[in-house]
């Protein structure tokens, strides 16, 4: 394992950054937009309701969590494309480069961005509407662990099947978090849903997550086994994304993929 | 051991290497070496397994069967050391646009794990005439300053392999001579071996110590590239390399 090569994925997604506005601008601003959307949503929800139930923790938090993740996913999927745009794949695989190193690297590039995107999402979401993560107590740091990892492995699993099936399609990757969101039960108890979408939401770290969380606002005290259950799974997960990208990767190396990715699939 | 002085004499080794595509046979049990100091050109018509060839040296293609050594490193077994010891420049591989050349030279230097960087690229930014354009990203370049820029990131981690897939097919007749006798100089300043495909015929009778002639992903004929056309009753390398593709058999039984 070599630092200076990992270093090296790293910095080019920092010179990339540094030289475009195009590039800077959405790691904070989209998601800035959607504190400010359900900021509003939830001040008015605590306004309509006669109870004494805070919405902001509930809500606010719970998207400002789902932004972290969806950014943690992104920034792994968005420093692979750096190189699928570029077409950049017969210059670093013909270098001493190892599959581990450009895979950590990746999730380098992901950390150095999502950070940018949380410290806004935190400043807006607590200096204009009033959320404290306090309130989840220091219960936020593990489960704010989990939601990264199964960033990262849906990160590295995207970015294998682009891999696998050429830069058109990226369009399989951006919904992902969409398609996941429902059976996560971000925005309510995994209750609400119908058996079947329960039966899902128990194989996706992210429920295990918002249940936990939710259970910690309502005064319902920590649930440890969420946690165990979410970390474990999580972990799974990262270790399976990576053994598939491996495989994907062998596969392109047998089938020429990698010299000439361009031409999207030599079937 | 793999990398000692008694072995190196051989920078490349590869054989029986072969790559099928379904039914097409790309690669079909090539063998050969390169030496310390040696320019080989690998010449053929378009697809006949040239590019295949060095893609699979370079490690991005895996071959159906065969071994390839570099310094003694087994490509699969020791793909890092191998690769460390390894560099390219190819027409088709241009560095990344939209980073500038010190920005990619940077990156590159890393991924080799090139010492003193700084240094490193600031003599091959002077000594690939790169100064002016340094800062400039890559992508607004002309084809022969890109040219330039993947020539300068192939000389960075001073390879003792060194692929150069028409290394001058997009430089003016001026700088393309210039880029041959750089090339020429560093293969015997460093002894490092150069495997070299081209077109230009007349280029390789004036750069390459030996020729290889590849058609139908077969090792057709090998020689000096200043000898082989009369040893085939030809007058020039060119009319070789015309035979090669258009009668193939005829030359392979001569």
């Amino acid at each position: 394992m070599s630092f200076k090569r990992t270093f090296a994925i790293l910095l080019r997604q920092l010179y990339l950054i540094r030289g475009s506005f195009s590039r800077v601008f959405p790691l904070f601003a989209w998601i800035g937009v959607d504190m400010i959307l359900w900021g509003f949503l939830t001040k008015y929800l605590n306004a309509i309701t006669s109870t004494a139930f805070n919405f902001v923790p509930v809500l606010l938090g719970a998207v400002l969590l789902w932004d972290f993740f969806i950014r943690i996913m992104q920034g792994v999927t968005m420093a692979f494309f750096e190189d699928v745009w570029s077409r950049n794949f017969l210059n670093i695989f013909s270098t001493p480069l190892t599959i581990r190193e450009y895979v950590l690297g990746l999730v380098l590039s992901s950390i150095t961005t999502s950070i940018v995107g949380v410290a806004v999402m935190v400043l807006i979401a607590t200096i204009f509407f009033k959320l404290s993560l306090l309130v989840y107590g220091i219960m936020i740091i593990p489960f704010l662990i989990v939601l990264f990892l199964f960033g990262i492995a849906l990160g590295i699993f995207g970015s294998a099947l682009v891999l696998r099936f050429g830069p058109a399609s990226e369009w399989f990757i951006w919904p992902i978090p969409a398609l996941i969101s429902p059976f996560a039960g971000v925005l309510y108890p995994v209750a609400t849903l119908p058996g079947w979408m329960q039966f899902i939401s128990h194989f996706l770290p992210p429920s295990y997550v918002f249940e936990g969380l939710r259970a910690i606002v309502a005064g319902k005290g920590v649930h440890i086994s969420y946690l165990v259950w979410g970390g474990c799974l999580a972990v799974g997960y990262i270790l399976l994304s990576y053994m598939f990208f491996i495989g994907i990767y062998r596969h392109a190396l047998s089938t020429g993929l990698i010299a000439r990715y361009s031409a999207e699939t030599l079937a | 051991m793999p990398g000692s002085i008694d072995i190196m004499h051989n920078i490349l080794s590869v054989k029986t290497l072969r790559k099928t595509y379904g039914d097409l046979t790309a690669v079909d049990g090539v063998s050969f070496d390169i030496k310390r100091g040696e320019i080989v050109g690998l010449l053929g018509p378009n697809g006949a397994g040239k590019t295949t060839t060095i893609n699979m040296i370079l490690g991005v293609l895996k071959p159906d069967t065969g071994t390839i050594e570099i310094e003694g490193f087994n490509l699969f077994s020791r793909r890092c050391e191998a690769m460390a010891r390894t560099n390219f420049a190819a027409v088709y591989a241009p560095l990344p646009g939209n980073l500038t050349i010190l920005e990619n030279l940077n990156i590159f230097g890393l991924l080799y794990e090139v010492d003193n960087i700084p240094e490193k690229v600031d003599k091959l930014i002077r000594q690939f005439d790169l100064g002016p354009f340094k800062n400039k990203k890559c992508g607004v370049l002309s084809s022969g300053e890109q040219t330039r820029v993947s020539l300068a990131k192939a000389m960075l981690n001073n390879p003792h392999l060194l692929l150069l897939d028409e290394p001058t097919a997009s430089l003016d007749p001026a700088t393309a001579r210039e880029i041959r006798v750089r090339i020429r100089e560093f293969a015997t300043q460093s002894t490092s071996g150069i495997l070299w495909t081209s077109h230009n015929m007349y280029e390789v009778e004036e750069v390459c110590d030996r020729v290889l002639f590849l058609s139908h992903g077969k090792i057709l004929l090998e020689g000096n590239p200043k000898t082989l056309p009369a040893e085939h009753g030809k007058k020039t390398l060119e009319e070789i390399f015309i035979a090669v593709a258009r009668e193939p058999l005829t030359l392979g039984a001569s």
